[in-house]
Formats: C-alpha cells, structure tokens, sequence
C-alpha cells in the first residue's frame, strides 16, 4: 500500500486493473468469436458463473487448478452447446434465450455451489508466474512480471485471437459466416456448423473467464461472484468493435476503474476517499464507463460505416428467403 | 434399398389445441431436466415439486403470499412487454424498480410531512416511483434514438448504477442509525393489505396480500387497452414488426422510441413503489429478488399479451413463494430459466413440422 499519489500508486493501479480486467478480457475474446461468426451471445453471464463454481468445485476436490480450469471450460462450452442448439438450429430468439441462459446459469451455480461458499483454504489455485530476475525490474516487473498465469494467458489469447480471425482461413470462414452466411453456404461452407463450434468456443471462454476469477483473481465462491462482469463482456465487445486488440484496452480499463475505489482508499493524502460514501459513487465508475464506451464506439462506427458483422443475430437457414 | 429423407416445412397455422399440447411439453420437459439437475443436487425432486404446489397455491395464505410475489413481477412484465412490442429490448426493469423504490422512499420519508394524509402520499409516491424508473429508462431510450447506442447493454449497466445508488442512500443519509435500511414509512406511506381489514373480515387475519396487485390489474387493462385501441399502440406495433413500414407512412421512430422506453421504465418504477410501499415498509439494500428480471421472463412467456401475463406471473409467483425454503437457494431462477430456455426453444416446433419422405434409389 502506498503513501501518497506517486508513481507506486499507479504501478500498483495498473497492475491490479490488469489482473481484475483479466477474466473480462477472456469473456470478450469469446463474445468476439461468437459475434464474428454471426450468433449474439447475451449469456455470458450465465456461463461465467457456472464455469467458476465448476473450476472451483474441481479444484477443491482433486487439488488440481489445471483440471479446474478444465472443467471450468467444459462446463461453459456445454451451456453453449445446449444455446447453440436452440438459436442456431431452432433457430430461436437470441436475445431472449441469452436472458433465460442468465437465469438459469446463476439459478444453477448457487444451487450446485451451496456447499461451496466460505471454502477459500487448501484450495489449488493458479500460481503467479515467478521469474526472480524480471520480477525486480522497475515499473515493468509490479506490472508483468508478478501477475498471476492467467494475466499471461490473456495476453497470449489476444494475440492469438487476432492472428486467428484476421490471417487463418479459419478466421476468413468464420467471418464469413457471419457477414454474408448464404454466400458462405454456396462455398460449401456448413453455417451451422462453424456457428455451433463458434458459440462452444465463446462459452469455453466465458468458462474460462469463470475459473480465473474463481481460482486466480479473487479466489473462492461466493453466489452471484462475477458481479455482472459477463454483461460487461457483452457491452466491450461492442466497444472493442469486434476485434481482439481493442477488447485488451477496454478489459484494462473496466478492471482499473474497478479497482479505483479500493485504491484511492488507501492513500492518506487524500482524506476525501476515506469517506466510505464516496466509494458508491466510485463504484458505479466501471459500468458508467462502458456506457460511454458504447457512446463513443456507435458515434465512430457510424462515421466510418464499421458495424457488426451483418448478420449478427440473425438466425439462418439454407432455402429461407434472404 | 430405402431411404429415409427429412426436410422442413413451415405451418402456416396452428390450432389453438396444438399450441396447448406444445406449451404443456415444453414445461413437462423443461421440468424434467430440472427434477435431474434437483437430483444432481441431492434434492428429492417430487418432494421439491410438490412443496412449491403446497406451499405456493393451496391455501389462502399461500395465494395472499403468491399475490405479494406477482405484483411486482406483473409491474416489471408490463413494462418489459411494452418496450419489446417495439422490439426495443429494456432489460434494465431491475434497475428501474430500484430507483422507483428508491424516489417512493424519498417522499414518503422527506420530501412529504409524515402527516399528509394517505391518499395524496400514496398518489405522490406513485407518481415519484414511475418517474424515477421512466427518467432512468428514457436515458437509454435517448442514447438508442439519437445516437444508436444499444439499448440492451445501456439498461444493464444503469441497473448496476441503481443498485449502488440505493446502496449509498440506505448506507448513508437516509440510513436507520447506522443499518443498511432506512427508517420505517409512516403509516399513510403505505398501501393497505388485506389484514388490515381484518377486523371486519376476520378470516383476512394474516394475509399480507396489498393493494398494489389491484393497481397491477388496473395498469394490465390500460396497457392492453393502449396497445390495442391507441394511435400509440399502433404505432409501436407497426415499428416493432416494419420500421420500414413504419417510416414510410410518417411515424417518428425517435419520439417514439422515447416515449416507449418511458412508459416501459415508469411501470417498472410503479413496481418498487409497490415492493417498498406494499410490502417492505422501507427502503432497504438488496430488498428486490431480481423482480425485474423476471419481469422479462414474464413477458415473454406471456407472448406479451397483459393478461397471459397476469397468469404466467401468478404462476411465477408460486415458484418463488414455494421455491423460498428449498435447500440450496437458486432453485427458482434455476427453473424459471430452464422453463423460458425450452419454451422459446421448442417454438420451432410450433413453425415448422419435420417431413420424413422414402425416397427408392432407381438403380
């Protein structure tokens, strides 16, 4: 904890918001897949919460985050598999089984996680990554070098989702898919095919977002712990315009905003914060700020026509009109 | 050698038996894949099934008791149902409630003299509960009208404003000595219950049922009226199924769109002031269940329609209330997610019917 507002103040700032932007940016990553190949995706919430209680539940009975995360995963994308059955093959209101998905993720998390709750210790959990010389540089070792194994992961998924989307051929069909799928069809590409695998991958992440927050970033269960960071995902795929390089900004900023309040509480010099009403206001900051984000993001994507992928929502089917 | 192919045929029409058999599948199926996750949970699932039947429907109490769960529920479903006519997708009714609550709270502990008599605060603090819930759903219907901003992620996030909004308040200068509640509404602030007529009516005793669920009722038959009978209704009904159409023949989606949202969030404000008049008797942090979510799911499987939707929130109102001494928590919304999931899903059937046609290779 530092003193004053100084340099270590926003070293630890930024370090601390990358860590708390983490499963946020897993959860966008995979709301991008999934939009890019034209399916909207309102359920990450649900998935997310299902995915840390599984990741937790796991680790604590086997004493192996690894297999965790696993299963964390694996419980995400097989949610996803039951919402790509509905909205892509029976072709389903998205918006509105994205809602019923919400619902029924956190309805089963708390449920099947009761026993969980208050179980912090003698839990497996990601470790920190550990490089005793890079840990010491300045400003970059707080900032890099001590983050947890998932801040890494993330980093590595952002860089590995842009090369993916926009220089594999995989990327080209998948975006396909999503702007113009009867053209794609005609290629011989399977539409519901790479939509089905493009929402299991969206839902292995958003598990993925779950374990990270239950086993690295605040580790336990708590009910209802991701605290609408899966609707935030929704919002910053928008912000981030559907590309993986601008989900990394926008992650970032949503953890540091909240991570502010806590922050700002410890520097003595500035007794204002230690009024815990102030924290309120302070609280709401991060989702005011995606508010804006969006704000900002439709008023560019209007000037420069940069939109959604075209079919994004719309369900589709060989023969249909259209 | 015979073989079998499929294909899909859209119905052009369905009897009203068929969409009777489809619904009853849908929840007998939605209900059986939740006995199996029950079960998973080390919960006797007939048991838990016919507890919520008991203690939620068969007696008077357990009716006055669903009733108290419905109105809300009502409230919030009416004004979903409203936005999405428009298919403008308000998913912030929680939000909207709170701060409805929230302004209901303010008269009726300091904006108003505890001794205006009942009818003028009751009126004032209803006015005050749908303002708050309009304004704060007008801000996302003003982002979506002029600057195109979706909608669905505006009314998300405000709802997590609210809720830390209320927080600061209950917390801190509006809170009871320090509890994370205010102090209670003088007794005109609040809304009379049928065990207050006990006196006459003595087999009322108990019955926490208020007069909320009337003005629930009331607003079903105004909305139904003006979706039906007003320019209004039509025209939002034209835009929701052709702004294209809409647009050629003069309407002002903008204003629209503004108005829309308004109405949509002033009745999920009506339904905090309800909640905090009606039941609660204070403002109070975390006070609502997810109300406004289930609003949504309400309308929906009221297929928009107000009075499907008086029923289907009764019935929802019976899953809570029987549902609420089910160990683990969670199994409600666990529930009432999985019944909105099949049934939404399962309306392919209720569009299409799968042809199996034998087709004999010639050679």
């Amino acid at each position: 904890m530092t003193s004053r507002l100084g340099l270590d103040f926003f070293i630890n700032l930024v370090a601390a918001g990358l860590a708390r932007g983490t499963p946020i940016l897993f959860a966008t990553l995979g709301g991008i897949i999934t939009e890019r190949s034209g399916v909207m995706n309102l359920g990450i919430e649900g998935m997310m919460l299902v995915g840390a209680m599984t990741a937790f539940s796991t680790a604590r009975s086997t004493n192996n985050a690894l297999l965790g995360v696993c299963t964390g995963m694996l419980a995400g994308a097989t949610l996803a598999l039951a919402y790509a059955i509905v909205v892509v093959h029976l072709r389903a209101d998205q918006v509105v089984s994205g809602l019923a998905l919400v619902f029924f993720g956190s309805g089963l998390s708390s449920m099947l996680g009761a026993s969980l709750v208050d179980q912090k210790e003698a839990t497996a959990r990601i470790p920190s990554l550990s490089l005793s010389v890079l840990e010491d540089l300045p400003i970059l070792g707080p900032v890099l070098f001590k983050q947890n194994l998932m801040v890494w992961l993330g980093l590595a998924l952002v860089a590995c989702g842009s090369w993916i989307l926009f220089k594999t051929r995989w990327g080209l069909v998948l975006r396909a898919v999503g702007e113009h799928p009867a053209q794609a069809d005609s290629l011989g590409i399977s539409v519901l095919t790479v939509r089905t695998v493009c929402v299991m991958i969206g839902g292995a992440m958003a598990g993925l977002a779950g374990a990270s927050l239950s086993l690295a970033i605040s580790p336990g269960w708590v009910d209802g712990m991701t605290a609408g960071q899966g609707w935030v995902a929704v919002g910053l795929v928008i912000f981030a315009r559907w590309n993986p390089g601008r989900a990394l900004i926008g992650a970032w900023l949503f953890g540091t905003l909240r991570r502010l309040p806590l922050d700002l509480q410890g520097v003595p010099s500035l007794p204002v914060f230690h009024n815990p009403n102030i924290g309120y206001f302070l609280s709401m900051l991060p989702y005011l700020f995606v508010i804006g984000a969006m704000i900002v993001g439709s008023r560019q994507a209007l000037r420069r026509r940069l939109g959604a992928p075209a079919s994004l929502g719309l369900p589709w089917f060989r023969g249909d009109r259209g | 050698m015979v073989m079998l192919k499929w294909h899909l045929e859209p119905r052009l029409d369905t009897t009203t038996r068929q969409r009777w058999i489809h619904t009853i599948a849908s929840v007998a199926a939605a209900l059986l894949v939740g006995a199996i996750l029950l079960a998973g949970a080390g919960v006797d699932p007939l048991e838990a099934y016919v507890h919520i039947i008991r203690t939620g429907l068969l007696s008077g109490y357990a009716v006055s008791d669903t009733i108290v769960k419905a109105t809300p529920i009502l409230l919030c479903a009416l004004g979903a149902s409203v936005a999405f006519r428009m298919k403008l997708w308000n998913i912030g009714g929680e939000g909207q409630l709170l701060l409805g609550a929230w302004a209901a709270a303010g008269v009726a502990l300091h904006w108003l003299p505890p001794t205006t008599p009942s009818l003028f605060m009751l009126l004032t603090m209803m006015l005050a509960g749908a303002l708050a819930g309009a304004v704060t759903c007008a801000i996302a219907g003003v982002l979506r009208a002029w600057l195109h901003v979706n909608e669905i992620i505006t009314t998300l996030m405000l709802n997590y404003v609210a809720s830390l909004w209320v927080s600061y308040f209950v917390f801190g200068p509006w809170s009871d000595r320090g509890f994370p509640l205010t102090p209670s509404f003088p007794k005109g602030a609040t809304l009379p219950r049928l065990t207050d007529i006990a006196a006459s009516w003595p087999a009322l005793g108990g019955m926490t049922a208020h007069a909320g669920a009337i003005l629930a009722l009331v607003a079903s038959g105004v909305v139904s009226h003006a979706l039906a009978r007003t320019r209004w209704g039509f025209e939002i009904r034209v835009l929701g199924q052709n702004p294209t159409v809409g647009r050629l023949s003069g309407m002002n989606h903008a204003r629209l769109t503004l108005t829309t949202m308004a109405v949509s969030g002033a009745l999920c404000g009506l339904a905090g002031m309800t909640e905090v008049s009606g039941v609660v008797h204070r403002l109070q942090d975390r006070f609502s269940p997810g109300f406004g979510f289930m609003g949504i799911i309400v309308a929906w499987l009221g297929k928009l329609e107000p009075w499907r939707m008086v029923v289907v929130a009764f019935l929802f109102g019976v899953l809570l209330v029987g549902g609420k001494e089910i160990q683990p928590g969670g199994v409600p919304q666990m529930l009432q997610g999985l019944i909105l999931f099949v049934i939404v899903g399962s309306q392919f059937w209720l569009r299409f019917k799968i042809r199996v046609a034998r087709t004999e290779p010639t050679s």
